[in-house]
């Protein structure tokens, strides 16, 4: 491709980030030393544009040594990965975590999403805008910003310090220095955004799971009992019997065994993961791939790096059994940015499931090779949608595709591809370890098995839960402390979930419990709100998620998503007559949203609000 | 003697369109079914020329039994399916999609939308005067060749996808940004001299909205003179080189103001180089006369 890059120089620094990440630069067309030989030869065609998956790491490089992407470094990544440049900064420009302007190498990012805003968060940016100045601008070597949800909630209010520079050991593919506060004091933060790298520690996983160690508990029976950095722990824990079973099986026999187990997909639509796993493995295309969707971004949701940080190799050898069942030979891991802890574990993980055997060219001798690479993204909820994922890792805008084609047919890189939610596959392994029969015995006859719900908001014991399908939503707040007083809705499946009224707890949380009662598990965001909170304020808030959060692809979902969040402004303050023709704005606006945009980001964005507002009288 | 390339033989596919059985090719869209029956759904974002995008969503259609509408631009025909193109559902997201849009850019060079809002009663006031718009994004005059005012740009991808993999190959453009912050932009948005672009004009080509323009136009519209109806259209060749392009110069007051070229011409499929497209000043600049 002849492409045209700037002038612009990388500094040292940048350079050596790239290089660090690619590989010194074989020749001057690559932006190295340019000798004699150079003039002889051009490098190009299929080869070097084939590493364009490679540019979003890149970037991730750059912006993790020097805190953000100048023109020198964003032409030297172009010049490695023959890239056009116009198209490197479309892709920069869409990722929340990068700056194109030079910043302080610390950023702080405060969460103001629902959950915190419901335990404080507006006390936080406060106190810091006083202390610190109003957010964005730099001061004393570092800048704070107002966050979408990080994942925290059952620590709200919530922040994540990052700071740029040297990564520590530990090596390419974890972030440098990262300090999660939370809850959140103007004073911790200011001391962690002074020295991250000596913030107070987190606690472990265990300490978001109230049941831990209890009885009965399936998926999260490890967290806290087992070393999340041990792999022999993990094994004398039952860890990989399941994927000795699916070897036993073969792949068309994990594969019914995951149908008869009636496994539905846990990332938010409910897909029967058996009939998607038998749709790619069918394809006569041989290479397929697996993906697994762990941008975990949906406000109130914390269910995956719970799983992720307290049992890491349970999801590394649920992707092994996921890829054996598809005839996939390579794994990708898809990572929200916002989770250091998740991302240092899983890379500890797997590095150590290489070197055991359990990852590689050989898998337990069984002449099955799969491998496992984790992407991480960059700040974009729309990267956890199933088509933009692909367009994410693959290093292009995270831009949902118009489906059909499906991902069983043409996914990741054109190839069949099989995406699954963490909590989705991490239920693989029970499903293996006892049978279909013995899974569906758990829960309803439509939803089996049991499920993890990030319970968070004004509760006694908010943290991750695990219920069998079908307990009730009182059921889950009785675990929680109770349900609060002063009740006034819970917030069930997220911000593209719906509203709840006090007198609805005895919804059964099954999917169709959920739908009957005209609701969605979503991704099992059971977000408690008293009323205390000021309902039209968390719902500008579910707006303002959005209108940040389109990719801007779809005229209904860019400009329907500003609209909503104007209408909402302006009856912040109005009830009934007066805020009448605005909720029958919002509807409309609404009905477009959720008829024509091309994903389900938009046609879920309304959700919330309109449930809002039909069920608890928002504006009545 | 013209060869006239045959292609694999399709399959017929039947379907219904607003209750009435019709037959298209395999592969045919929604919209080539519609254009065959003579049915007018609006496009905006669709280009002859292009893989449709199907971003802008005006022309959508309800499918029975589907959970969402359908864009018609895209859609493939499937055997069996019912389609209805004037639903209650179908209208109502095409009247929102142009009071969307037409509250947020300035659509005042988009050709047919005028109409469309009229015939979907479309209100964009009604969301009020201080309703977000880029409209007053200014325009880009930074060469000598062509304009581009982002602020009537709808983010319909042509222009990306024209000077991108699907014709020119320059990848001078790409969509930078996200949400109703995204616009079209050269690299670190700088201006078009310093990038890529080989001045082809092939974006102006496929701009459904008039937000690329030549800068004669640019200018005649700025001082009042453009008349459309005043103008001429002369289908020619380009006398350049040997590939033979078509040209077609739209002429007013015996000047040249714009240059295209038909998109159904098998040679140019409506792209041209530099030359085609900018090189004409040496046939109004006689000696003496300027």
């Amino acid at each position: 491709m002849d492409l045209k890059y700037t002038d612009a120089k990388p500094s040292d620094a940048e350079r050596a980030a790239v290089d660090e990440l690619l590989g010194p630069a074989p020749t001057g067309w690559e932006g190295g030393e340019r000798d004699v030989a150079d003039l002889r030869w051009a490098k190009g065609g299929h080869e070097a544009r084939d590493r364009r998956d490679l540019l979003l790491p890149a970037l991730h490089a750059v912006n993790d040594r020097v805190g953000w992407l100048s023109e020198g470094a964003l032409d030297y990544i172009c010049r490695r990965l023959t890239v056009p440049p116009a198209e490197a900064y479309g892709v920069a420009t869409f990722y929340a975590m990068f700056s194109l302007r030079p910043r302080p190498a610390t950023v702080l990012h405060v969460c103001t999403d629902i959950a915190c805003a419901a335990r404080g968060s507006k006390r936080v940016t406060e106190s810091l805008t006083s202390r610190l100045g109003p957010a964005g601008t730099p001061a004393g070597g570092a800048v704070w910003q107002e966050s979408p949800c990080l994942g925290l909630c059952e620590r709200a209010p919530a922040a994540l310090v990052i700071r740029a520079g040297e990564v520590p050991e530990g090596g390419a593919g974890t972030t440098p220095t990262a300090a999660v506060v939370a809850p959140a004091t103007p004073d911790a933060l200011l001391l962690a955004v002074r020295d991250p790298g000596r913030a107070a520690p987190e606690p472990p996983p265990v300490a978001a799971v109230p049941q831990a160690g209890r009885p009965g508990l399936v998926l999260l029976r490890r967290v806290g009992t087992a070393d999340p950095s041990d792999l022999d722990d993990y094994r004398a824990h039952g860890g990989y019997t399941a994927l000795r079973n699916a070897f036993a099986l073969g792949p068309a026999g994990v594969i019914r065994e995951v149908s008869d187990s009636g496994l539905l997909g846990r990332g938010g639509a409910a897909f029967p993961t058996g009939r998607k796993w038998q749709a790619t493995a069918s394809q006569p295309v041989r290479t397929r791939y697996l993906v697994c969707n762990a941008d975990e971004s949906e406000p109130g949701t914390f269910k995956d790096r719970v799983l992720m940080e307290g049992d890491p190799y349970a999801l590394i050898e649920a992707m092994t059994i996921a890829g054996y069942a598809v005839g996939a030979h390579r794994g990708y891991l898809y990572l929200r940015g916002e989770y250091p802890r998740a991302l240092a574990r899983l890379t500890h993980a797997a590095e150590r499931a290489r070197t055991r055997g359990l990852l590689g060219d050989d898998v337990l001798g069984h002449g099955y090779a799969f491998d496992i690479e984790i992407r991480r993204g960059a700040g974009a909820y729309i990267c956890g949608e199933e088509t933009a994922i692909f367009n994410s890792i693959e290093g292009h805008r995270g831009e949902p595709r118009t489906k059909p084609p499906f991902p069983v047919e043409q996914g990741l890189f054109g190839r069949p591809t099989a995406v699954n939610n963490v909590e989705t596959l991490v239920n693989v392994l029970p499903v293996l370890e006892h049978g279909a029969a013995a899974y569906a015995a758990t829960g309803t006859p439509s939803s089996t098995g049991t499920k993890l719900f990030c319970v968070a908001g004004t509760v006694g014991r908010p943290g991750v839960f695990e219920v069998p399908f079908g307990a009730t939503l009182r059921d889950l707040l009785d675990l929680a402390g109770g349900v609060p007083p002063g009740l006034r809705a819970v917030l069930l499946g997220g911000a593209a979930g719906g509203f709840l009224r006090p007198d609805e707890l005895d919804v059964p949380l099954t999917f169709e419990g959920a739908r009957a009662a005209g609701a969605t598990l979503g991704s099992g965001v059971v977000l408690v709100l008293d009323d205390t909170v000021d309902l039209p304020r968390i719902l500008i808030r579910v707006a303002e998620f959005f209108r940040d959060e389109s990719c801007g692809q779809c005229v209904p979902c860019r400009v329907g998503t500003v609209r909503q969040e104007e209408a909402l402004h302006r009856i912040a303050d109005l009830r009934g007559a007066a805020a009448a023709a605005d909720v029958a704005l919002l509807r409309e606006v609404g009905q477009v949203m959720r008829d024509a945009s091309i994903c389900g980001l938009g046609q879920t964005a309304w959700n919330a609000v309109e449930s809002a507002i039909d069920r608890l009288g928002a504006y009545e | 003697m013209t060869s006239v390339p045959l292609g694999l033989p399709r399959r017929r596919v039947e379907f219904e369109l607003d209750g009435e059985t019709v037959h298209v090719l395999e592969g045919d869209t929604i919209l080539d079914a519609c254009t065959a029956a003579g049915k007018d759904i609006p496009t905006l974002c669709y280009g002859d020329t292009l893989t449709p995008k199907n971003a802008c969503r005006v022309c959508v259609v309800e499918v029975e039994g589907a959970r969402t509408l359908a864009p018609a631009c895209s859609r493939r025909a499937e055997p069996g399916m019912k389609v209805r193109t004037g639903s209650e559902r179908a209208r109502h997201s095409r009247r929102l999609v142009l009071e969307l849009l037409a509250s947020s850019t300035d659509l005042s060079t988009t050709p047919h939308v005028a109409g469309w809002i009229e015939e979907y009663g479309a209100e964009p006031a009604r969301f009020g005067p201080d309703a977000a718009t880029v409209a007053g994004r200014g325009a880009k005059v930074d060469n000598d060749l062509y304009v581009r005012e982002y602020g009537k740009c709808i983010m319909c991808y042509k222009c990306v996808d024209a000077c991108g993999d699907q014709w020119q190959n320059t990848f001078a453009i790409a969509v930078a940004g996200r949400g109703f912050d995204t616009t079209i932009a050269v690299e670190h948005d700088g201006p078009l001299p310093d990038s890529a672009c080989v001045y082809c004009g092939n974006c102006i080509e496929v701009c459904p909205t008039g937000a690329l323009s030549f800068r004669s136009e640019y200018e005649m519209r700025a001082a009042g003179t453009w008349d459309e109806d005043a103008q001429t259209e002369t289908t020619t060749i380009c006398a350049y080189c040997g590939v033979g392009c078509n040209l077609t110069l739209h002429v007013q007051d015996n000047r040249i103001v714009k240059v295209g070229s038909p998109h159904d011409n098998p040679i140019t499929r409506g792209n041209l180089c530099i030359k085609g497209r900018f090189g004409y000043q040496h046939v109004q600049n006689v000696q003496g006369t300027e």
